[in-house]
């Protein structure tokens, strides 16, 4: 099995500051971490090549400190890893990001699995690895839960999504694209094996230059047809609180019933 | 000079980090309520290597360094205590004295299923009445034939009821204990299953309620004689060298419990409103604040000092004691004055800083308690007191020699 993992390093979760007169979020400074739901795309590809041999390769965008991330893939226990970092992809939107890590999946060759998170938890777009799917014209297998079946030998997938009314449970062709949910594994931690491997592997970063069959045209802020206009707080909602004068609670609940109905909130 | 950690070493702590805030923080306060000691934390830190994280890879370990062993204590003890006592009996104390006194059968048959956290190990100097006396241990080891028999009782043992390999200090020649003369002493390695061998739990604990220490008694305890580690004569020798490794991991898990302190501290200082503004803005509360960023940097370098020294292979005893001293007394004060910045918050186990509080205790009694280790400084300085070559010592970090599989 040849399986890619992507992933992204987003701000850590539990640390992340909003500038209040930009309303932009404050990087400077804050840890990172891999997207968590990107681990347990990591810990399924190991899971898998575990099971059937082969290798993991690790594959990110972003700025060059997202090197941490893919050492820390690789620490987990990830084959080989590439950073895609060049300013000509600064400012992707999801289209763009899908397009650059197309380009670079095609120049690594044959494969059989790409892993994605179901979403990333900083942009929460979701659409980074359908786009990557798309982009490569193979099957997507959104927000999987539990892969039931696979066989590499007749090439096929059967796996369960997780969906909001329920599981859904699909079969497709390999090489095929899923999106995880956190549901699916318990992702390991880095060993210290594989810290030692890290902290010596030489990652490659490839650049625009390193894609010579892609369109430089469709990278960056300038590939992107997104264009973000305003980053805003919600406005904070206004509540006035009324206190129920009643002389009994059924009464009470009468009152706060009917004054519910009034506001169509029941 | 160089006061840089690698990027082993910082991807080492967010590992550990990892683990203690997943594995350990979410369980600690019940544990430590109900004085309960869970194996289960114990089986995953040596499924994760842990347990043998600066022994090298032939024996069973993860080839780290010393510097290593520091950060993973610092990154225990910021969640409990409970967790760094375990490397500092397991590895600090035992581990690492199998390391440096060990046989090669020895190394094999006891050192490799500790390093792979298979089997646990302690140590066992301390009895009911001899502590900081060392030389005033009563447990005595009789030669017959091809084993010795031991008797004897030694208390406050961390893991007494875990551990299945114990390091205990007892006496060997008997003329020289009336003398106390401590080259009549001698180390064995005693295994559980040994027959007289039996351990108990120690109750009612100010602190660390979620770790296991114990008694250990041994009634004719049989050993064989190559379970000797070391030469007969050798047993204060090694169990003074195995303080250089125990303090060491003591004192940098004193600096993983100033830095919760810390946290704590900062966290509430600026949620906390009193007189209209964060209590953080009050200059008494910024005082105990700076007070604990001092001592965790001050700490911190002193541990990362005398874990430099063990790398290159340099004799660290009084290096390490000072770490052990400054940084026990550091933690207590930094957890009292935590307290005290929570306030009656900090009184009740709603918040963490109480347990850190009755947890810092400990360290400053055992291990060397606070003036065992001023009066080793005092001699030192005084010219009292040198170190002299041992004939074991523990051996210098080599990357490549600890990290090869043969």
């Amino acid at each position: 099995m040849n399986i890619i993992v992507c992933i992204k390093q987003v701000p850590d979760t539990t640390e992340v500051k909003i500038n209040p007169e930009t309303g932009t979020l404050i990087r400077e400074g804050v840890p990172s971490i891999i997207n968590p739901f990107d681990t347990y795309a990591i810990e399924e590809g190991l899971r898998l090549k575990e099971k059937f041999g082969g290798k993991v390769t690790v594959i990110s965008m972003g700025p060059p400190q997202a090197m941490e991330a893919l050492k820390e893939a690789v620490a987990m226990g990830a084959d080989e890893a590439i950073l895609l970092s060049d300013k000509a992809f600064a400012g992707s939107d999801t289209w763009a990001t899908a397009y650059t890590l197309s380009q670079a999946i095609k120049k690594l060759g044959e494969f059989d699995l790409i892993l994605c998170g179901k979403q990333a938890i900083d942009g929460d777009t979701g659409q980074v690895g359908p786009g990557i799917a798309r982009q490569l014209g193979i099957s997507q297998l959104t927000y999987v839960f539990k892969i039931r079946h696979l066989d590499p030998e007749s090439r096929t997938i059967v796996v369960e999504r997780l969906l909001e009314e329920g599981r859904e449970v699909v079969e497709t062709k390999l090489p095929a694209l899923l999106t995880v949910v956190k549901d699916i594994n318990q992702p390991r931690y880095p060993t210290f094996l594989g810290i030692r491997r890290a902290t010596r592997m030489q990652i490659p970063v490839w650049g625009a230059a390193d894609l010579p069959g892609a369109d430089s045209s469709k990278f960056g802020l300038k590939g992107s047809p997104t264009q973000v206009v305003r980053v805003f707080n919600p406005p904070k909602r206004e509540g006035k609180v009324e206190i129920i004068q009643a002389d009994s609670v059924d009464e009470a609940a009468s009152i706060l019933a009917d004054k519910l109905l009034a506001e169509k909130v029941i | 000079m160089d006061f840089a950690l690698t990027e082993e070493h910082q991807m080492v702590r967010k590992m550990v980090r990892e683990f203690a805030e997943k594995e350990i923080a979410p369980y600690i306060k019940e544990l430590d309520r109900k004085h309960q000691y869970s194996r289960d934390i114990l089986t995953k830190m040596g499924q994760q290597g842990i347990l043998g994280i600066c022994i090298p890879v032939k024996y069973g370990g993860a080839g780290m360094d010393y510097i290593s062993l520091a950060i993973a204590c610092e990154e225990l003890e910021r969640v409990d205590t409970s967790a760094r006592v375990v490397l500092s009996v397991h590895i600090g104390l035992n581990s690492l004295s199998l390391l440096q006194w060990g046989t090669e059968e020895q190394k094999q048959k006891y050192l490799v299923p500790q390093a792979m956290g298979q089997k646990i190990a302690t140590y066992a100097l301390t009895e009911p009445n001899a502590g900081s006396d060392a030389v005033g241990i009563q447990t005595t080891a009789r030669k017959e034939g091809d084993h010795y028999v031991l008797n004897g009782e030694k208390m406050w043992i961390s893991l007494a009821d875990v551990a299945d390999h114990f390091l205990i200090i007892a006496w060997t020649d008997m003329e020289k204990k009336k003398k106390r003369d401590h080259s009549g002493m001698s180390a064995f390695i005693v295994e559980r299953s040994f027959p007289g061998v039996k351990t108990g739990t120690i109750h009612g604990k100010l602190g660390v309620r979620a770790g296991n220490t114990g008694s250990i008694t041994l009634t004719d305890c049989m050993v064989p004689a190559e379970n000797l580690l070391g030469q007969e004569g050798e047993g204060f020798k090694i169990a003074m060298s195995a303080l250089d490794g125990g303090r060491y991991t003591v004192a940098a898990g004193a600096v993983g419990l100033i830095e919760a302190c810390l946290e704590a501290s900062v966290r509430y200082a600026n949620e906390r409103y009193a007189f209209g503004v964060p209590i953080g803005q009050h200059q008494l509360v910024q005082q105990m604040i700076a007070k604990m960023v001092a001592r965790r940097d001050a700490g911190r370098w002193l541990v990362y000092y005398a874990g430099w020294l063990k790398n290159q292979g340099i004799r660290n005893t009084r290096e390490t004691s000072l770490a052990k001293w400054i940084n026990c007394d550091a933690a207590f004060d930094s957890a009292a004055d935590a307290v005290q910045i929570h306030g009656a918050y900090g009184y009740c186990d709603e918040y963490d800083v109480e347990r850190y509080l009755r947890n810092s205790k400990g360290a400053v009694i055992y291990e060397g308690s606070r003036e065992i280790h001023q009066l080793i400084q005092a001699q030192y300085a005084l010219g009292y007191r040198q170190d002299k070559p041992l004939r074991c010592e523990l051996p210098a970090y080599d990357p490549v020699e600890w990290q090869s599989e043969g």
